[in-house]
């Protein structure tokens, strides 16, 4: 019996001959922020659409709570509790933003994580406008807000900071302590690493669909392997 | 929210009682009555692409199987009629359960598909192996049922039921949740929404409208044959008037086949060729510069339309 929230062992997948995952494995304890960093193209996001249910594995396992997981619906896991957001981002524009909001199912018996999310991420006042007049960074948060409504314990963020400025960085960091304090566990995807280091201490670096470093971002900066890596590009 | 209850609600009553009290002042019944078929089918095809995203070119596929349905119902086992009215919907549900591995597809391959299938169920009915059960393509003669009062009041009903439904959509989560599906439907996943079965539900209701639309249509003309109730202009009319409107509204349908059936009343029976340029036209214009309907142009001023 583990006290883990998501395990993921062994995750692989390939797009045509192009091996993009090739066994990843790594756990999140309840209201843990983990990052999941690499150079662009190492696999980050496709490690989120495995594991937030878009893209089935070729193989490998999600637990999440003790429970396979693996290849489930996207419905079925935001019901479940694993929310995530998108790199670029997947407003519904035809709706307003409010209506971005309300139209999500709220997990049964779930916990309110906030009481507001388009307060939390700043939207409020621009509720009843088109999703499609908010910029791409808006956007971004009004996909955090969206996953929040749902009720999450796991969230997957992809690539927030990309298209906000310094203070709204802070902002957001600030906010995302705050979801990981009411027991939210986050998995910050970033290919910088200084808004991870805003977040967190622990994080993993892929390269090339492999994890090549676990542990401390201090160290990680001082690692050989990922010094090249990130060098290389 | 309040406002659109009663803007939707007066839309509906006035809807029900010029078609109610219409054939007291017109005496062509059956041009009020071919009207109310195109709100109807109009209605639904607004349900499937104004909700959902999805241009069903062989949406009369459903209607033809609603026709048919009605048809076997009374000259095979002599139901009565109201029985037959619901075997048409029927059969129309369980055809549009068979094609629902269509809702795969999407744009204009969704489209083409539809189209496609409406012409396999037009050869499976008339076909001459099946002439014993539909009578192949000979037709089918109901003179024993004719009753074109009580049609023209079912149709009303059909008419009225169809519309409620999408006034319901208009204002309610499901309706909501329908346009997300429309806008994206990965994110609409990530917001629960069980996206086949969204899909599934609508597709499999708008098969039902059209079935009920054709079972009474044949009631009401009695004779026909299956070129008439397969005749796919019957889909291009609906989608044309629905997007002349606007869709994802309840009065975008309405207003579009109320102005272009009426158009096609006045010329296009008796000049045809006038009607078809016109109209040619004026699809491409909607198309180029009007895409949500003329609608859409009160919705640009913020004018919020039923
Ligand atoms: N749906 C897909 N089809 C084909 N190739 C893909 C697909 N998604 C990602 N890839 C490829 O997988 C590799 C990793 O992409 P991605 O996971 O987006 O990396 P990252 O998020 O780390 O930048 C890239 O080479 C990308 O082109
Ligand atoms: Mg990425």
């Amino acid at each position: 019996m583990s006290h883990n929230l998501l395990t993921v062992t062994g995750l692989t997948k390939s797009f045509g001959g192009l091996k993009v995952l090739a066994g990843i494995s790594f756990t999140v304890a309840p209201g843990e922020i983990l990052g999941l960093v690499g150079p662009n193209g190492s696999g980050k996001t496709t490690c989120i659409n495995v594991i937030s249910g878009l893209y089935k594995p070729d193989g490998g396992q999600v637990i999440f709570k003790g429970q396979s997981v693996t290849g489930k619906p996207l419905h079925v896991m935001a019901k479940a509790g694993v929310n995530r957001t998108f790199q670029i981002p997947k407003p519904f524009k035809g709706l307003t933003v409010k209506q971005n909001i309300e139209v999500v199912q709220h997990r049964q018996g779930a916990f309110q994580v906030v009481d507001n999310p388009l307060e939390f991420v700043g939207l409020q006042k621009f509720q009843d406008r088109d999703a499609s007049s908010l910029t791409s960074g808006q956007q971004k948060l009004l996909d955090l807000a969206r996953a929040l409504a749902s009720g999450p314990e796991m969230l997957l963020v992809d690539e927030l900071a990309a298209g906000l400025n310094p203070a709204e960085l802070v902002e957001i960091a600030r906010r995302l302590k705050h979801l990981s304090e009411r027991g939210v566990a986050l998995l910050v995807v970033e290919h910088l690493l200084g808004f991870v280091n805003e977040l967190t201490q622990r994080v993993i670096v892929m390269n090339a669909g492999k994890e090549i470093f676990e542990g401390d971002l201090d160290s990680a900066a001082k690692n050989e392997r990922v010094v090249e890596v990130y060098l290389g590009q | 929210m309040r406002k659109r209850i009663v803007s939707n609600g007066i839309v509906i009553v006035l809807l029900a009682l010029a078609f109610a009290i219409a054939p007291a002042f017109y005496s062509n019944e059956s041009v009020l009555f071919q009207m109310m078929v195109f709100l109807a089918l109009a209605q639904g095809v607004n349900i499937l692409y104004g909700f959902t995203g999805y241009l069903p070119f062989g949406y009369v596929g459903f209607f033809g199987i609603g026709a048919y349905g009605a048809s076997v119902s009374i000259s095979l086992w002599h139901t009565p009629a109201w029985l037959a009215m619901i075997a048409g919907g029927i059969a129309a549900l369980v055809a549009g359960g068979m094609l629902s591995p269509l809702l795969r597809l999407s744009g204009a391959y969704f489209a083409i598909g539809s189209l496609a299938a409406s012409q396999v169920l037009y050869y499976v009915v008339s076909n001459s192996n099946l002439q014993n059960i539909t009578n192949g393509p000979y037709g089918v003669n109901l003179a024993a049922v004719f009753n074109d009062r009580a049609s023209y009041f079912a149709m009303l009903l059909v008419l009225i039921i169809t519309t409620m439904f999408v006034a319901y959509l208009r204002m309610s989560r499901l309706g909501m949740s329908l346009v997300a599906v429309r806008e994206d439907p990965i994110s609409a996943g990530m917001a629960g929404i069980h996206v086949v079965r969204t899909r599934t539900f609508v597709w499999l209701t708008t098969a039902v409208i059209a079935g009920l639309v054709g079972a009474v249509y044949a009631w009401h003309i009695s004779v026909f044959y299956p070129d008439t109730v397969f005749d796919l202009s019957i889909s291009i009319f609906a989608i044309v008037f629905t997007l002349f409107g606007g869709g994802a509204t309840v009065l975008g349908p309405i207003i579009g086949t109320v102005i272009l059936y009426g158009v096609y009343n006045v010329i296009g029976v008796s000049d045809p060729q006038y009607f078809q340029l016109i109209y040619g036209v004026l699809i491409m214009v909607l198309v180029l510069f009007l895409p949500n309907g003329v609608l859409s142009l009160l919705r640009r001023r913020g004018i919020d339309v039923p």
